[in-house]
């Protein structure tokens, strides 16, 4: 796609709305249904990778020294990361918080 | 030179398809639909007809492989009837929104329940808005002219899209016809091979049917009504192309003895030829009376429409379906919404009618106009009349 989706315009689309470029799924901004964050801890975190495992969305990766990040323009928010961390080293904050 | 045959409707249409050398049939069997599929099925069991035949579990999955087999490159044939295109329903939507041309023949059928396999527009009026293309025919060589144009309106570059061709269970598909067919040479030479310009292929991949979020939704339906709208200009070029080749013309709305008539009836499918009959009688008693018929249900053919009622003072449309709660019947209402912007206009007069295989006679006809005549004179309680319905 040569424009970003919201400047396309109908006449911009391929016949029957055919996506001709593979992975534009990936502009899909679904951080913004989110009305909780996580917060990582890092003293508490000890690298066991389970919120990289159970992230339904894919969203959760591993920085430079190994702690782990979730990538808030995919992250929906729904908390599973911070429930499934034993160490207790994610919170979820209200948005606006 | 063409072949005058005699044969049953239902096989004429699946010879068309023959014909038109369709790729893949995706058919569920459905009565009055049956004998077109069951005779494509023999077509291609007798190596008659060089094409995959898929039988399929239900009519949801007819439309489904159709949409598969159309985004691959196949030209694609199905028909069906009344609940059968009901659970084609959702499908439809898809087929016309990818943009896939598959050609459909629907044998009119009214809807359950009371249980009914006979004919009337029920299941014509419930995929009203799916986005289809839809052409009715009033006779057997009408449907099958139709359903060879359809494939070349429908695959036109242009067009792309999904055509359906409406044809009145029993009344057209269980009836024998003298029939015209044209040479296979001349029908090579009217439908050009079928190239979607993206199809399904692992060299080029493409995502199709993709998931659409609200910031595009919008737009990928404006272009879909512009498309739609559009292919109005070559469905009058293939028709008068259709024309010049086999020496028989189609429009939009045609007209009988509408010129100069004061009294207007409206029909839609087999009904106009009985209609006609009773035009007839009546013009030979001195009545000014004409008959119009709408050909073109999708897109609507605004403009011939006002055309043809200017000069009239009532216009007595008949529909066979029921609109339930609402304003009469679907067509009625179209009508009237498309004049109710003009200065001159006839007053629109709507009955519902035919329903569920109840005929409607020569004689019947000329009750509902001349019933139609009193209420565009002295009014109605009603919105609409159900027309032979007993009190």
């Amino acid at each position: 796609m040569t424009k970003p989706e919201g400047e396309l315009t109908w006449r911009d689309l391929e016949i029957g709305s055919i996506v001709t470029e593979a992975g534009n799924a990936s502009q899909y901004q679904t951080g913004d249904w989110r009305s909780e964050r996580p917060i990582f801890d890092n003293d508490k975190c000890i690298k066991c990778g389970l919120c990289y495992i159970f992230c339904p969305e894919g969203c959760i990766g591993q920085n430079a020294e190994g702690y782990f990040e979730a990538d808030l323009f995919y992250c929906k928010g729904c908390g599973i990361c911070a429930r499934e961390c034993w160490p207790k080293a994610i919170s979820m904050v209200q948005e606006e918080e | 030179m063409a072949k005058r045959v005699g044969i049953e409707v239902s096989l004429a249409i699946a010879e068309a398809a023959k014909l038109a050398r369709a790729d893949v049939v995706a058919a569920y069997p459905i009565t009055p639909q049956t004998h077109i599929v069951e005779h494509l099925a023999e077509l291609v069991a007798d190596g008659e007809m060089d094409a995959a035949y898929i039988p399929v579990e239900s009519e949801h999955s007819a439309m489904s492989a159709c949409l598969g087999a159309s985004a691959a490159g196949a030209r694609t044939f199905t028909a069906t009837a009344g609940q059968g295109l009901e659970l084609m329903h959702e499908v439809m939507y898809v087929a016309s929104s990818m943009q896939l041309p598959v050609v459909m023949t629907v044998a009119n059928r009214a809807l359950s329940a009371p249980l009914s396999v006979w004919g009337d527009h029920s299941d014509v009026m419930a995929v009203r808005d799916t986005g289809w293309i839809q052409i009715f025919a009033e006779n057997g060589q009408e449907a099958v002219d139709n359903v060879l144009c359809a494939f070349r309106i429908g695959e036109d570059r242009r067009v792309l899209l999904p055509v359906m061709i409406h044809l009145d269970g029993f009344y057209l598909s269980h009836v024998i016809e003298p029939v015209l067919f044209p040479e296979q040479s001349q029908v090579d030479k009217f439908i050009p091979p079928y190239q979607h310009p993206m199809p399904l292929h692992p060299d080029r991949p493409v995502t199709m049917g993709a998931f659409g979020p609200p910031i595009i939704y919008a737009e990928t339906k404006k272009a879909q009504e512009v498309n739609l709208e559009a292919s109005t200009e070559v469905i009058l070029q293939c028709w008068d192309e259709f024309g010049k080749t086999f020496g028989r013309y189609y429009s939009p709305v045609e007209s009988y003895h509408s010129e100069k008539a004061k009294v207007l009836l409206l029909t839609m499918g087999s009904f106009s030829e009985t209609a006609m009959t009773a035009i007839d009688k009546m013009r030979g008693e001195g009545r000014e009376v004409g008959l119009i018929r709408i050909r073109l249900w999708r897109p609507f053919p605004f403009e011939e429409i006002r055309q043809a009622v200017r000069n009239a003072e009532a216009l007595i449309v008949l529909d066979r379906a029921l609109s339930f709660g609402g304003p009469g019947g679907p067509v009625c209402s179209e009508v009237r919404s498309a004049l109710y912007g003009e200065d001159k206009r006839p007053k629109v007069i709507g009955f519902v009618g035919g329903l569920g295989g109840r005929d409607i006679t020569p004689a019947g006809f000329e009750s509902i106009i001349n019933r139609g005549i009193e209420i565009s004179q002295k009014g109605s309680e009603n919105e609409f009349e159900i027309f032979g319905v007993r009190e």
